[in-house]
């Protein structure tokens, strides 16, 4: 199934001045406090109520997926990093298959390079995550690229609506 | 060999283990979202909010927010930026890489030679495919001058170029990063 041409698909979602000013503002982050919604309320000159209302048509509809804390993964203890496969095209599916039956493997993504395929490891420690990469190359009779990060610079999607 | 960043478990309590537990598939959008944790933990709302900020502080939360769908919001182009930096160049340039208001995630990961000479990596989102071209060309702009050149006329099988956009075509697994039980 070709997933990209799903997501070419997708519709646009409809959203009002109020749905784009919150998805904004929720984006950056809640102030940390028992009625968030409230004090949201006040800067954008609406009500808890329509701004509650608002939020959850906007889940419901998928445009937000999920509210809450955002965790550093890292921090909650385990190691994680993004490694890379060069997969012959006639054995794509397979590897596919073979690399995600990895409960380990969270992430995986078909890209456009010889290393075609691009996937996260995360697990509880650095030496479980470099046996899931001696049992990715075993399985698939390919050798991984393993770039585990150095250093962040920086990371947190903002994407304005 | 200690190149994964990763920390002991952050010494988290088993409250707070807890408190991770049931916040990390998300907060219910109502007047008061702590409310249920609170009860789940048996403490008060004032003492949930008080570990929410203390957990923020140790930056083990890194915001309480919202995610959204990209392709909803019409952000249907991605690419992954990758650069052949100068080894002396490379942190202070992948800061400012960072700061540019469309790259979301910037790394700095190890080379592979010959395989993979790239060890700046900045993601990079847009609305449409010039747009996402265009926000390339301003990275390069900035890392011009300190980029590896390293092609050899001698060996024409060996040729390396300096940068790369690798743009996925397709989403081959998502499950999000969770604390197990």
């Amino acid at each position: 199934m070709d997933k990209s041409s799903r997501h070419s698909r997708t519709a646009l979602a409809e959203l009002s001045e109020l749905d784009k000013k919150l998805i904004n503002l929720l984006q950056r982050g809640l102030p940390i406090a028992e009625r968030p919604f409230l004090e949201i309320a006040e800067q954008l000159n609406s009500s808890e109520d329509e701004v509650i209302e608002r939020l959850n048509h906007l889940m419901t509809s998928k445009v937000l997926t999920r509210f809450g804390p955002m965790f550093d993964a890292v921090c909650l203890g385990g190691a994680f990093t993004l490694a890379a496969l060069a997969v012959p095209e006639d054995r794509f599916e397979e590897v596919t298959e073979q690399v995600n039956s990895f409960d380990e493997v969270a992430h995986n993504y078909r890209r456009t390079h010889d290393f075609n395929m691009w996937f996260v490891v995360g697990a509880e420690s650095e030496a479980e995550v470099n046996q899931v990469i001696d049992n990715i190359e075993k399985k698939t009779s390919l050798p991984v690229l393993n770039t585990p990060k150095l250093e962040e610079f920086y990371v947190q999607l903002y994407l304005p609506a | 060999m200690s190149n994964y960043t990763s920390q002991p478990s952050a010494q988290l309590s088993p409250l707070e283990r807890q408190y991770v537990l049931l916040t990390q598939s998300g907060l219910p959008i109502v007047s008061r979202p702590y409310q249920h944790v609170a009860e789940q933990l048996k403490i008060s709302v004032a003492e949930v909010l008080a570990m929410t900020t203390d957990l923020k502080e140790r930056g083990i939360i890194r915001r309480i927010a919202a995610v959204p769908n990209h392709y909803k919001l019409g952000y249907r182009f991605n690419g992954m930026t990758v650069w052949d930096v100068k080894d002396e160049h490379v942190s202070e340039f992948g800061k400012v890489v960072g700061q540019l208001p469309f790259v979301s995630h910037c790394y700095l990961r190890p080379r592979h030679l010959p395989q993979w000479n790239y060890n700046l990596f900045a993601m990079v989102h847009g609305k449409t495919e010039l747009e996402v071209q265009q926000y390339r060309t301003q990275i390069k702009d900035l890392l011009e001058n300190i980029l590896e050149v390293r092609n050899d006329d001698t060996d024409q099988a060996c040729q390396f170029q300096s940068s790369d956009m690798l743009t996925s075509t397709e989403i081959l697994k998502k499950t999000g990063l969770r604390l197990k039980r």
